[in-house]
């Protein structure tokens, strides 16, 4: 069994609008920093799993981005995997 | 013939379970029954309500890990058979999150937990949810939110209007939802999901009874 690290990163879909991401930004600006011309806030979560080879172990992340980590309707995904 | 019972379901982190139980049992004299998250028989009961609250302390997203519940689970062949589910507040939700109704619920716009009463205009009776018929086309019904944005694209909204599946819609919407959607049905009718709290409008005494007839309408075929 070979064992991957994952990154996953879900994320507000662009059409979505993201209040904490604009609450966020407003206190950037506070902060004094210039030039912001954008922020959005998603998140990001670090998986550690087993399986046959780096497809079966997308196939598992897939699974689990599509079902669980990301609701579709709101959120998209991507993800990044690294042999351990 | 036994008593109707309405299934009242307790997640960890439901809070207002004995709220609806205490309106429908105190104000409408309906026998209700707890129904712990992970029991799947749901042969017991004639309706169920999924009542608001933290579900899972609405880890990850409202109504996300809820989903995964062994009653969530059995609740496909339910609303199937054609008894009646209502999500109320979390308990819409967790509806969203588990595909019985379409679209999502995401935090307010203004970021605020907004605890009103607000006035909803009842868009379509389809279920027999909402009383329609006589004069009043508008109630006034608490909502209690963090996290009650009803998002839903374009596409989307045309198939609610064209199926009248749009329940309520707010008169001033408080958290910025989607073309002011307050609570859905499903095509066929049986399974509502809404944001404001139906249960905490059962006495005048606490402000009101524009929650009743939802509460009631349980019990109808």
């Amino acid at each position: 069994m070979d064992q991957f690290a994952v990154k996953v990163f879900v994320r507000l879909r662009p059409s979505v609008l993201d209040p904490a991401g604009e609450a966020t930004k407003s206190a950037s600006i506070k902060l004094g920093a210039e030039g912001i011309k954008s922020l959005r806030i998603g998140k990001m979560i670090e998986v550690k799993i087993e399986g046959n080879g780096e497809n079966e172990v997308r196939e598992k992340i897939d699974l689990l981005c599509d079902r669980l980590f990301a609701n579709t309707v709101i959120e998209d995904y991507e993800y990044s995997l690294e042999k351990l | 013939m036994d008593n109707f019972t309405v299934g009242v379901v307790v997640f960890p982190g439901s809070n207002c379970d004995r709220d609806v139980s205490w309106a429908l049992e105190g104000c409408l004299d309906i026998t209700t029954k707890y129904l712990w998250h992970e029991s799947s028989d749901l042969s017991c009961v004639d309706a169920i309500v999924l009542p608001g609250g933290f579900s899972y302390g609405d880890y990850l997203r409202c109504g996300a890990i809820a989903r995964f519940s062994p009653l969530i689970n059995a609740l496909d062949d339910f609303v199937k058979s054609g008894r009646r589910v209502l999500g109320i507040c979390n308990g819409f939700q967790i509806l969203t999150e588990s595909g019985f109704l379409p679209g999502a619920l995401t935090a307010n716009k203004n970021l605020n937990f907004i605890c009103d009463d607000v006035e909803l205009d009842i868009v379509s009776s389809k279920g027999g949810w909402f009383n329609d018929g006589g004069e009043k086309q508008t109630i006034k019904l608490p909502i209690a939110h963090g996290e009650g944005r009803y998002h839903c694209d374009t596409d989307t909204f045309k198939k609610l209007v064209d199926n009248e599946l749009i329940a309520l819609r707010y008169k001033n919407n408080p958290n910025g939802s989607s073309f002011d959607i307050a609570g859905i049905t499903n095509e066929k009718g049986n399974v509502l999901g809404l944001m404001p709290h139906p249960e905490r409008a059962c006495d005048e005494i606490i402000g009101g009874t524009d929650g009743l007839f939802t509460l009631k309408s349980l019990m109808l075929k």
